[in-house]
């Protein structure tokens, strides 16, 4: 315990000075209740909550998370059926979104603004009120000097204030001076608190403000920005869906850079964007640099190839003609991807294709392979399906998943009939089905859209958390006071001591500094430090 | 290019030797300190530790730099990079702190920790110096990591001084429990603080015991020890805020509950306690110290037990 004389009195008595009383006896529901926001509001209780909340946190860590990767949570539940269903039961598969983490949280903030609004009209009151009375024996403190000077008490008080700066708060009262520095270490203490309430807030904001899309857009096509252009979307409860900012996105050509090693070292969508106002212009999107629109931020997320393929119905009529994305499953873009085709002549049996896209590829005795990302010898491998493709029956399908349920996959001699296309190839399909040709390989761009105005706050409060902590930490708080006294001989005895809250090796230069200055204002005559 | 990634690898082994003879120095000082209490000869081993401990950063630094010039970006894009700035921010620290206070003491529990980093570093983490993927080719990338290396190389300070200190504690407590008959029959004021034992009472101390007289009050360890925490949970809240920002430009959302941003998060958390603890009645520095110290142990659980095994999307790089 640090010292403290008699009669001062600091914040640090104000937290300390009530100690967690007992549960107290017969005195009511609101007695009651203000028990329980005493206890709530207690720094004890925030220390408890705090780490409740650490330890509500970690699960999160180590079981898979629906909204982060919810093929990973089904994978667990296939593995670990039993264990899966406990864990359900506990929320622990979504920890963030579960009431007992909310419960926590909410209580810790709860007990935060409690413990933040009390304090903030005691420092409110300290800001207005003048600095501490000098307490009476300044000898009593550890850190403390004497001096008798020649000096008058004027001219000693005088120099006790110049050498105080602005640093510090000054009065000058009977008893003598009382100065005070670092308010701005409390400041500090309650704006980051009421930083991490503006946080919370923002994210809170951020959840129903704001909406998040997907969509995969082909080299020469556009996507404009209404529900029907989007493969996925979700938005928050306040946001109008009908109602998105219309702008439109073509991508005019879709990069990609790649090491000898295949090591990705840079893409780039190149796009045109038509504002909601009409105006046209170009732009790049980058890995980590978003493109902004209209308030909305567009990211590319991923790419990959989508080759046209036009497939033809054994009439000779163009069933299908169209760039089909193939999603990479490896470094080295080795993409697999579905090509149903209904529009075939009437009478005619549905096509289905499933298989790979090789950018580079290399055919040998092991099997075909991609050895790397760049389209040096295309191949596109597949195999073909007749019979219905379910698209009827009013269920959505996945795009990029075949439902074989009702198809017959095609096979000869040999084994199953694998479909071999380079660029500008047409072949034809086996039992007349007609022919499938590979027509160009054009890029895709997976674009994420992401619309949050909510983001400004967060950050905002963020950046004033940090100021608020920084000040909180490091700026010394400390009391300094002098007594001037006239002694006898018509010399002037000058008494100080200094007290900081907490630790603070800085505290003997402060009251050092003052001594100079005093002892510049006369010979020494008897020093006792 | 290559000539350089190797000029790097052969610093860093360089560092290690250094390390390694300066942690067996450090090791014979402290046995010596318990033989011989803290007034004695001139402590000859602790000279030669802290001469090859400095020997040690300055190769360890050219090690970090030339890989930096190698790989023709910020050294700090890799699991390997990540560890051999980190360790170079620990040792560094401890070196630094010497010029104001000596904490010699505590040399063996820094040194040996970051040898030991070393060396899992160069044999399982280690990788060819390269360019850097799209996804990390961002100026956060120099802002958010190097921030949270510094942070967790301070931390890790901290957490040696904090052991230092809990081991000091259980001396101190033992001796005042001794004294506390003798005291009572003085009728003695005798502070908690004043616990030096007299020299005769050394014979039955034991090892512990005896090399906690040659330290610092376990009070003073435990303010410093928060000072360097203080520092690098500011630092650990701009690696926080930076890796949102960074997140919002990369992946579109500031915080998205990724087992990283989960750890790093719950790191925050528990160091927050860690400071309202020491400014809550009841609480004590030793309790203080262990939740410093369990900040510590989630620091390096979301290092390299997330890392290597959880499914992030920070598992490229760290």
């Amino acid at each position: 315990m640090s010292y403290r004389p008699e009669g001062l009195r600091t914040l640090d008595d104000a937290e300390q000075g009530t100690p967690p009383p007992a549960a107290p006896t017969g005195i009511g529901v609101r007695g009651w209740l203000r028990w329980a926001w005493r206890q709530l509001t207690s720094m004890r209780v925030a220390l408890l909550l705090l780490m409740l909340l650490a330890l509500a946190a970690l699960p999160g860590a180590f079981f898979p998370q629906t909204p982060q990767d919810a093929g990973a949570v089904a994978r667990y539940r296939a593995d670990q059926p039993e264990l899966a269903a406990w864990l359900d039961r506990l929320g622990l598969f979504d920890v963030y979104a579960s009431p007992w983490f909310a419960a926590i949280y909410l209580l810790l903030f709860v007990s935060l603004i409690g413990c933040i609004l009390p304090r903030t009209r005691t420092h409110l009151a300290a800001l207005r009120a003048a600095p501490s009375r000098v307490p009476r024996r300044l000898t009593r403190f550890p850190v403390h000097a004497t001096h008798e000077t020649d000096a008058s008490p004027e001219e000693v008080t005088a120099a006790v204030r110049s050498a105080l700066g602005r640093r510090f708060r000054v009065a000058l009262t009977p008893d003598g001076v009382s100065a005070e520095r670092g308010y701005l270490r409390e400041t500090g203490n309650i704006v980051f608190h009421l930083s991490l309430v503006g946080v919370l807030i923002a994210l809170g904001l951020g959840q129903v403000l704001s909406y998040r899309g997907q969509a995969v857009v082909v080299e020469d096509r556009s996507f404009a920005n209404a529900l029907v252009d989007y493969d996925t979307f979700t938005s928050g409860s306040l946001v109008d869906e009908d109602r998105l900012d219309p702008f439109v996105l073509t991508l005019q050509e879709m990069t990609s850079e790649f090491t000898v090693d295949a090591q990705a070292r840079d893409f780039a969508a190149h796009v045109a964007i038509t504002d909601p106002d009409g105006e046209v212009r170009e732009d790049v999107i980058r890995v980590n640099y978003p493109l902004d629109v209209a308030g909305a931020n567009i990211y590319l997320a991923g790419n990959g190839f989508a080759p046209h393929l036009t497939v033809r119905d054994a009439e000779g009529e163009v069933a299908f003609s169209q760039p089909v994305p193939f999603l990479p499953e490896d470094d080295f873009y080795t993409s697999r991807g579905v090509v149903k085709v209904p529009d075939v002549s009437p009478g005619l049996e549905q096509l289905g294709f499933t298989g790979y896209l090789l950018p580079t590829a290399v055919v040998d005795e092991v099997g075909a392979r991609s050895v790397h990302p760049q389209p040096n010898a295309p191949l596109v491998i597949l195999d073909v399906y007749t019979g219905d493709l379910g698209l009827d029956d009013g269920v959505p399908q996945n795009v990029y998943e075949l439902d074989t349920t009702g198809l017959t996959q095609l096979t000869d001699d040999d084994g199953e009939v694998k479909i071999l296309l380079e660029p500008g190839q047409e072949v034809e399909l086996p039992d007349g089905l007609g022919t499938i040709s590979f027509d160009s390989l054009p890029r895709f761009a997976a674009l994420d859209v992401r619309y949050d105005p909510s983001l400004t706050l967060l950050l905002v409060s963020a950046l004033l958390a940090m100021a608020g902590l920084s000040a909180s930490l490091f700026v010394p708080r400390r009391r300094l006071w002098v007594k001037v006294t006239p002694g006898e001989g018509g010399r002037t005895v000058v008494e100080a001591a200094a007290l900081a809250r907490g630790d603070d090796p800085g505290l003997e230069k402060d009251l050092e500094h003052v001594m100079t200055a005093v002892r510049a204002t006369g010979p020494t005559a008897q020093e006792d430090k | 290019m290559n000539d350089l990634g190797q000029l790097s690898l052969l610093a860093i082994y360089g560092a290690m030797a250094a390390y390694a003879v300066a942690m067996i120095a450090f090791g014979v000082d402290l046995s010596a300190l318990r033989d011989r209490g803290p007034e004695g000869r001139p402590r000859r081993a602790a000279a030669i530790a802290m001469t090859t401990t400095t020997l040690g950063v300055v190769l360890h630094a050219v090690g970090v730099v030339t890989r930096g010039f190698a790989a023709g970006r910020v050294p700090w894009a890799n699991m390997y990079e990540f560890t051999i700035v980190f360790t170079l921010v620990a040792a560094g620290t401890f070196l630094v702190i010497q010029r104001w206070r000596d904490l010699r003491y505590l040399g063996a529990l820094v040194i040996t920790p970051t040898l030991l980093a070393l060396g899992l570093a160069v044999s399982v983490l280690y990788i060819e110096a390269d360019g850097v993927r799209p996804a990390l080719d961002h100026y956060w990338l120099v802002i958010h990591v190097s921030v949270a290396t510094m942070a967790i190389g301070i931390f890790a300070v901290a957490a040696a001084l904090s052991i230092v200190q809990l081991v000091k504690e259980r001396g101190e407590r033992a001796v005042a429990q001794r004294r506390e008959p003798a005291v009572a029959l003085a009728g003695g004021s005798g502070g908690a603080a004043e616990v030096d034992a007299a020299p005769g009472e050394n014979a039955d101390r034991g090892f512990w015991g005896r090399l906690g007289d040659s330290l610092p009050s376990s009070a003073e360890l435990e303010r410093l020890a928060y000072r360097l925490n203080a520092v690098a949970f500011l630092l650990w809240t701009f690696t926080l805020i930076a890796g949102a920002i960074w997140a919002e430009h990369a992946w579109g959302r500031p915080w998205g509950w990724d087992p990283k941003e989960v750890g790093t998060f719950v790191v925050w958390v528990v160091y927050a306690a860690y400071l309202h603890a020491r400014a809550t009645r009841g609480w004590d520095g030793r309790k203080a110290a262990y939740l410093g110290l369990s900040g510590f142990a989630l620091v390096l659980v979301n290092y390299f037990v997330v890392n290597l095994f959880a499914d992030t999307i920070h598992g490229y790089a760290f």
